[in-house]
């Protein structure tokens, strides 16, 4: 049972190990990645599987009982992300064979994307902060490198910005380590969640709370702290921005929840001040800083913030709807937005353009790509009966049932303004004229084949983002059991500690 | 020895944040590495200070005797500093780099991926 836990994570760690020593041969790189991958997707469902016959699975590494040693811990949550991680890497893994040049592949593009699905996994999976302090630098150390990979001016500008945010974050990380170590001498977090209720300087407690909240909100992209994400994330090839917004900002968010829901758990009316006003904020400028863009990638960038404000919102509200929402949004937006980010880069490869301005006249050559870029990008605003709609309708509906009305008017006209952008972008893209085509006839085209191979990962996603519009019902399920588990931290804290047998 | 490391963790927090926010690409990352030194401190200082007792049970007894010296947090700044050491390497190539790709070490410069266009 926990050998279940420990192989998701041996899986790609082992394949970027052996990719390292496969450097030059590419070929070689490309078959180790995709096995691996495809066998990580197996041994993650096969994880879920188990986590929702057993509730919660836990390894205590190396045999150290908790709260001794470092603990792994496989709950709801956590192998729900990790099935998450692991298909998106093989999706977005696919798609990177068509869109990464060769010279990015030649130089570790495969190993540093098994690390960091690596990394990310460990993440999701560990019971310990100071641990979850070590996955975050090793996520962190594989993306800096991702973004500069190829080394043009962009990328190293937005890596520099990118970089700084991220190592002041992780000082902050480190400062909230100490003082929690300080107050109640333990790093893990079941055994944490209960001594904490013992510190009787609720002082001390706020300050490690906001040190913890600055480091994840840099993760996560929130109000004030998100400066490196527009400055960034449209810099490296679109395949591994799908990537980091697939999984990089749903890290911190997912770091958000667990300390959140099983840390500082105690009622604090400026703890739901402070997320009510990241949440509205972030939400609203995100939009509207999203809405001010003309390049396709840059929009849909400056979008990822707004979407982790309703992320946020959820936390925020933190009843059992709410967070059966957030659930239920992650699920949503990891796929939704990648899936934009894919098009974006069909389109680019077809057009040789990110720019709006440059556009057009795709809907009238390649009507496929229209209709699959529609279904995203209405699904992002919240259209019925798409994904995104049910997303929203869930956290909109736990906003009212708990009167936090500001939060529901935000998150109203958020959408609003989504669908402003996604609009934008497909009179620009799809639907007017071609710029070029009045000047001159010669159109930059790509051999038909090349292009149906990449739209295989994306028809494989809509189909996916479909699917979870039409068969919400299950999902839900799934989501409103996290969400119990997630509100009952005595179960998780049993596992972990050994209590309950 | 406590009485003064506070001072210290706070002048060396002081001067990294004073140091990042210059405009050169060096001293950001000076400033960057002494912001992580502060944070090895204070997670070092925090956790309270023994000295000379170590955590080792003397011979005969069955457990430690009180005041022993708190092990874990030392293990966590050696840890820190290694993880904070290969991310500060990595920051000094890619400033490098970034210098000899873009040709100025002006932050300010710097502005052109997240202008409107």
């Amino acid at each position: 049972m926990e050998n279940e836990l420990l192989i998701v994570l041996l899986i790609p760690l082992l394949a970027g190990i052996f990719n390292i020593f496969l450097w030059r041969n590419l070929s070689g790189q490309k078959v180790v990645f995709f096995v691996s991958t495809i066998l990580m997707v197996l041994a993650a469902a096969n994880l879920l599987n188990s986590v929702i016959i057993n509730d919660v699975i836990t390894l205590q590494s190396a045999g150290w009982e908790a709260p001794f040693g470092i603990s792994l811990v496989a709950d709801y949550l956590s192998a729900l992300m990790v099935f998450l991680t692991a298909l998106m890497g093989l999706i977005i893994g696919v798609f990177s064979l068509f869109d990464v040049d060769k010279k990015r592949m030649q130089f570790g593009f495969f190993p540093l994307f098994s690390f960091l699905l690596f990394s990310v996994s460990g993440a999701f999976l560990s019971g310990d902060i100071f641990n979850l302090y070590v996955w975050f630098e090793i996520m962190l150390i594989s993306s800096f490198v991702l973004m500069a990979l190829g080394n043009t001016k962009p990328q190293l500008e937005g890596a520099i910005k990118y970089v700084t945010m991220n190592i002041i974050a992780s000082v902050f990380f480190l400062a909230g380590i100490g003082v929690t170590y300080g107050l109640t001498g333990t790093l893990n977090m079941a055994e944490l969640s209960i001594l904490i209720n013992g510190v009787d300087d609720p002082n001390l407690i706020l300050l490690a709370m906001i040190f913890f909240f600055i480091a994840f909100g840099v993760k996560s992209a929130v109000f004030p702290l998100f400066s490196w994400l527009p400055a960034s994330y449209h810099t490296p090839p679109v395949a591994i921005t799908a990537i980091f917004s697939a999984l990089l900002t749903k890290v911190g968010v997912y770091a958000f929840i667990r300390f959140f829901t099983l840390i500082f758990n105690q009622e604090s009316q400026f703890t739901d001040n402070l997320l009510i006003v990241t949440a509205s904020t972030t939400m609203f400028i995100g939009v509207l800083g999203a809405a001010a863009q003309m390049e396709f990638r840059k929009i849909l960038s400056v979008h990822i913030i707004s979407q982790i404000g309703y992320l946020i919102m959820g936390i925020a509200i933190g009843t059992k709807m709410a967070l059966t929402g957030v659930i239920y949004f992650i699920v949503h937006i990891i796929f939704v937005k990648s899936n934009l980010f894919l098009i974006s880069g069909v389109v680019n490869r077809l057009k040789g353009s990110f720019e709006l301005k440059k556009l057009g006249g795709v809907y009238g050559k390649y009507p496929f790509l229209g209709i699959l870029f529609v279904i995203s990008a209405f699904s992002l605003a919240g259209f019925p009966p798409l994904s995104g709609f049910w997303a929203k309708f869930a956290l909109v509906l736990a906003g009212l049932e708990a009167k936090e009305y500001i939060l529901v008017f935000f998150a109203l006209i958020t959408g609003f303004l989504t669908l402003y952008s996604m609009t934008k972008i497909w009179n620009e893209v799809f639907w007017k004229k071609d710029p070029k085509e009045e000047e001159t006839e010669e159109v930059k085209e790509e051999e038909p084949v090349s292009i149906k191979l990449k739209m295989i990962p994306v028809v494989f996603v809509t189909i996916i983002i479909l699917a979870l519009g039409v068969f919400a019902e299950p999902v839900f399920s799934f989501a409103e059991m996290t969400a119990e588990q997630l509100l009952n931290p005595h179960i998780y804290i049993d596992a972990v500690l050994g209590l309950d047998q | 020895m406590e009485d003064v490391l506070p001072f210290l963790i706070g002048g060396l927090y002081g001067g990294g944040i004073y140091l990042i926010l210059h405009r050169s690409f060096v001293k950001l990352i000076i400033g960057l590495i002494i912001l992580g030194y502060a944070s090895n401190l204070m997670l070092f200082t925090i956790s309270r200070i023994t000295r000379g007792a170590p955590p080792l049970i003397p011979e005969g007894a069955t457990q430690l005797t009180e005041p022993f010296a708190d092990p874990l947090p030392q293990a966590l700044v050696l840890t820190a500093i290694v993880i904070g050491f290969g991310i500060q390497a990595f920051a000094i190539v890619l400033i490098k780099v970034g210098y000899l790709t873009g040709d100025t070490d002006d932050l300010d410069k710097l502005n052109t991926t997240d202008r409107l266009d």
